[in-house]
């Protein structure tokens, strides 16, 4: 997500206020990573992030959100976005999302792409999604 | 032999092998992790001065290698929520930052056609191990731009064998020429405010002449921008070396 910087302007003094660095938010581009039909077979538009919950808007490691894919609405589970986190943390390429049903039970069949060890933190929401995942980092 | 009077000549005795004490090599090559060098600022050096003292205390128990930005090391660190509660990564180090003891290095590799970066605190007691796999220096002191160049050259097996080194001198300057993926980059690496010399930039002539536009050419000439570490590098030097043999 790009910086956008605005600048105060009605105060005799200009400043200029940045808008903060995002992870996951409304509107972003996700990649899915599990080998689910729903997220593999290609659509013309990418899958789109346009909810995220939580208190605030800002979707990290591990926070769930609503995708729009293939004209569809389903839950997913980040598992890892390009905006750096806390030290000691893997930061990826790309912004990589594991589909979900609503009970938290994974769609697909295996995650080949490589999920941070902090998600294990949270075994009892996440299992199920911990054990069809192969690499860990 | 016979010389040109005709009179044989006095016996030389043949020349005596000059003996390279390889130990003694070692310690003349000087290297100063670059986080002991404080920044420049109105700081009081006691502050420094006590962080050092902590650095070296650590250093004492735990090795940290010798290492530059390029070369590819393997850290393992403790880890609650990991198998054997103990982590590894591998990685070539793309930048080392920060001062004193929030020094940090970021490892990147591509896992399964996914870039990941971690960046490692050099202090952080969680760090069980860094083994350096590879030595290399490359041609820039940062190499961020590898995020937009080819995945083949951010890739490294991880388990990769360490390379054995043979001299205890050189470490050798790989001048590869990187190839990077179509634009638009995460940064504009081909203007002279990044100073790279490790790309194979294959733009057209008149991008690169139009990147020209954005150089800054008096900012070498600014004296208000010297800052000459090297006396302070030798005191500091001996400080540490001193702690480090006690």
């Amino acid at each position: 997500p790009a910086l956008l910087r605005r600048s105060v302007s009605f105060c005799p003094v200009f400043a200029s206020v940045t808008g903060a660095c995002q992870a996951i938010q409304k509107l972003t581009r996700v990649r899915v990573v599990d080998n689910s039909a729903l997220g593999n077979t290609p659509y013309h538009r990418p899958p789109k992030c346009i909810h995220v919950y939580n208190k605030t808007g800002v979707g990290k490691v591990g926070d769930r959100i609503l995708l729009a894919i293939k004209g569809e609405k389903k839950k997913a589970l980040i598992v890892g976005h390009k905006m750096p986190g806390p030290t000691m943390t893997p930061r990826f390429d790309s912004n990589n999302v594991v589909l979900i049903e609503d009970n938290g039970n994974p769609i697909g069949t295996r995650i080949k792409t490589p999920i941070p060890y902090s998600l294990r933190q949270r075994e009892g929401e996440f299992s199920k999604v911990l054990a069809i995942a192969r690499n860990f980092v | 032999r016979i010389s040109s009077d005709g009179k044989p000549d006095k016996f030389q005795p043949p020349p005596k092998p000059v003996i390279i004490d390889k130990l003694k090599q070692i310690e003349e090559r000087r290297f100063l992790s670059p986080e002991f060098i404080p920044p420049r600022g109105r700081t009081d050096p006691l502050k420094f001065y006590i962080e050092r003292k902590d650095m070296i205390q650590r250093r004492k128990v735990f090795n940290i290698p010798e290492f530059y930005v390029g070369h590819v090391l393997a850290v393992t660190t403790a880890d609650p929520c990991a198998d054997n509660k103990a982590s590894r990564f591998v990685g070539i180090c793309i930048q080392r930052g920060g001062k004193g003891l929030g020094a940090t290095f970021v490892l990147r590799n591509v896992i399964e056609d996914q870039g990941v970066e971690i960046c490692y605190e050099l202090y952080n007691p969680r760090i069980q191990a860094i083994e350096v796999l590879k030595l290399e220096k490359r041609l820039d002191d940062n190499l961020m731009y590898l995020r937009d160049a080819l995945p083949e050259y951010s890739t490294f097996d991880v388990n990769m064998k360490p390379v054995t080194r043979l001299d205890h001198e050189e470490i050798p300057l790989n001048t590869l020429q990187v190839r990077m993926k179509p634009k638009p980059w995460s940064k504009r690496w081909e203007r002279p405010k990044y100073n790279i010399k490790g790309i194979r930039f294959e733009l057209p002539e008149n991008k690169m002449k139009e990147a020209q536009k954005w150089s800054q050419p008096w900012l070498e000439f600014d004296m208000l921008r010297e800052y000459d570490t090297s006396k302070i590098e030798e005191k500091i030097w001996k400080e540490v070396s001193e702690a480090l043999k006690k």
